[in-house]
């Protein structure tokens, strides 16, 4: 089974604070991790160590075989490669929907506009959003626009999918979509990590599910053993409270 | 002679008027030249160093900030006095021209390159990110993401600002510059009539008001919805 994602011994620090205390995580190809842990858990820093948007202060990422902290390893080239979505979902608002989508083909990928377009616009079809392409993030339901950014990072053809916390800003009703487009690309076979406290989507989808809590991975295992049988009691009074909600 | 026909003899003689438009005429052609150098240089030089200070050296963000309030600080005529009556000392004699269009264009850079910094800064840090994940490069990201959102904001004050210095021009009066309040103020001397000024005040509002409506327009082109 070959690792697409192979994090070990993360540890970072904010100044005086020991965000993540000597994380492991290892992703195999088409594997969906799912994270979960209270609020300050360090998972959303663990998912930034990935692509280096935080720098680790120890450890090694290695993703798809590339060696993110490695001061030779082109950052720009090797990020193509992981793709990212927020929980605000960042999308450029002064760029329509396929401005957004094909920004880093053009710059980073080197296709030309209308390649870029091509691309664009079969990104924003496989989100279900082929007749949005003109409209700017502003013209968007919060749902939209958090599945345009999915196509921004999808266009780019990445081996691994990071979602940090995709659906925490979006009203109830607009859950589902960006649920929806993420099942699919998990049958797509990509491979994701996602943070995310949508439970019932990790129950579903997940093959593993990782509990952390103050900056270390607590437990770890199937969605079923994780909240059906957890082994840890800081997991059980989690998955209870997350439960009773 | 009623008082008001004496007031229209002293303010709008139509002869006097007619004597000196060619003269006002050509000080506004000196005023548009130099209004265009000083907003040409002045917001390209601070937008070069809001760009550069963007790139975090400390040690060379420290000397634009020093420079940027110096020449905030200082009343552009004291700049303008100085280069003129000062840098001849040490071998340099601008002309009245320069010396104007060069101390405004400072003041101008001055306070554009803290226009368009914070304008920089104001672009949330989940743009960069969200772009620096896809791949860009920090240029690329400043080029493409950072920089078309905060230029927008910019905008208003920006053109506030510039039409502020730009009006500066009249301060060339000092040193010779035959811009539209010199050749006014000549032209005043030589007829014994303050008519010429009216005249060049109806010429900086012929140059200056479309100034003013541009900038309303651009504001209201540039906004887009969030």
């Amino acid at each position: 089974m070959r690792l697409v994602v192979e994090a070990r011994g993360i540890h970072k620090h904010f100044g005086a604070v020991h965000v993540l205390k000597g994380v492991d995580l290892l992703l195999a190809e088409r594997e969906l991790v799912f994270i979960i842990g209270p609020s300050g858990s360090g998972k959303s820093t663990l998912l930034r160590c990935l692509n280096r948007l935080e720098q680790p202060t120890s450890g090694s990422v290695v993703v798809d075989g590339v060696d993110m902290l490695d001061p030779r390893t082109d950052i720009n080239h090797a990020r193509q490669r992981i793709g990212m979505v927020f929980q605000s979902f960042n999308l450029y608002p002064h760029m329509t929907a396929l401005g957004n989508v094909t920004l880093a083909l053009r710059k980073v990928a080197g296709k030309s506009r209308s390649e870029a377009e091509a691309l664009g616009h079969a990104a924003l079809a496989r989100v279900g959003l082929a007749d949005r392409a003109a409209h700017t993030p502003g013209q968007l339901s919060g749902g939209q626009q958090q599945r345009v950014a999915i196509a921004r990072a999808i266009a780019l053809e990445p081996r691994v999918m990071l979602f940090d916390e995709p659906t925490s800003a979006l009203d109830p009703e607009l859950v589902g979509s960006v649920l929806g487009v993420m099942r699919d690309l998990r049958e797509s076979g990509m491979a994701m990590v996602v943070v995310s406290h949508e439970m019932g989507f990790a129950r579903n989808a997940a093959d593993r599910v990782v509990f952390m809590d103050e900056g270390a991975i607590v437990e770890q295992g199937v969605p079923a053993a994780i909240f059906e049988t957890p082994r840890h009691e800081r997991t059980r009074a989690f998955i209870g409270q997350i439960q009773r909600h | 002679m009623s008082n008001w026909e004496r007031f229209l003899e002293t303010f709008f003689n139509a002869k006097v008027m007619a004597k000196y438009l060619p003269d006002i005429a050509y000080g506004m052609l000196v005023t548009v030249e130099l209004a265009a150098l000083v907003i040409v240089t002045g917001l390209a030089l601070g937008l070069a160093l809001a760009l550069a200070r963007s790139l975090g050296f400390r040690p060379v963000n420290l000397l634009i900030v020093f420079v940027v309030d110096l020449f905030r600080a200082l009343p552009p005529l004291v700049i303008i006095v100085f280069i003129y009556f000062g840098l001849p000392a040490v071998g340099l004699a601008p002309s009245g021209f320069v010396s104007t269009w060069l101390s405004l264009a400072l003041v101008l850079t001055a306070f554009s390159e803290e226009i368009f910094w914070a304008g920089i800064t104001s672009i949330a840090r989940g743009q960069w990110e969200a772009a620096r994940s896809t791949g860009l490069s920090y240029g690329a990201t400043l080029m493409n993401v950072v920089l078309p959102q905060a230029l927008r904001l910019t905008i208003p004050p920006l053109t506030n600002r510039t039409i502020a210095i730009t009006k500066g021009t009249a301060l060339g009066t000092v040193v010779a510059v035959s811009e539209i309040l010199g050749v006014a103020s000549s032209a005043v001397s030589n007829s014994y009539n303050p008519s010429p000024l009216i005249l060049g005040a109806a010429a900086y509002l012929v140059l200056f008001f479309p100034m003013v409506v541009f900038g309303r327009w651009l504001e209201t082109r540039m906004a887009w919805k969030h």
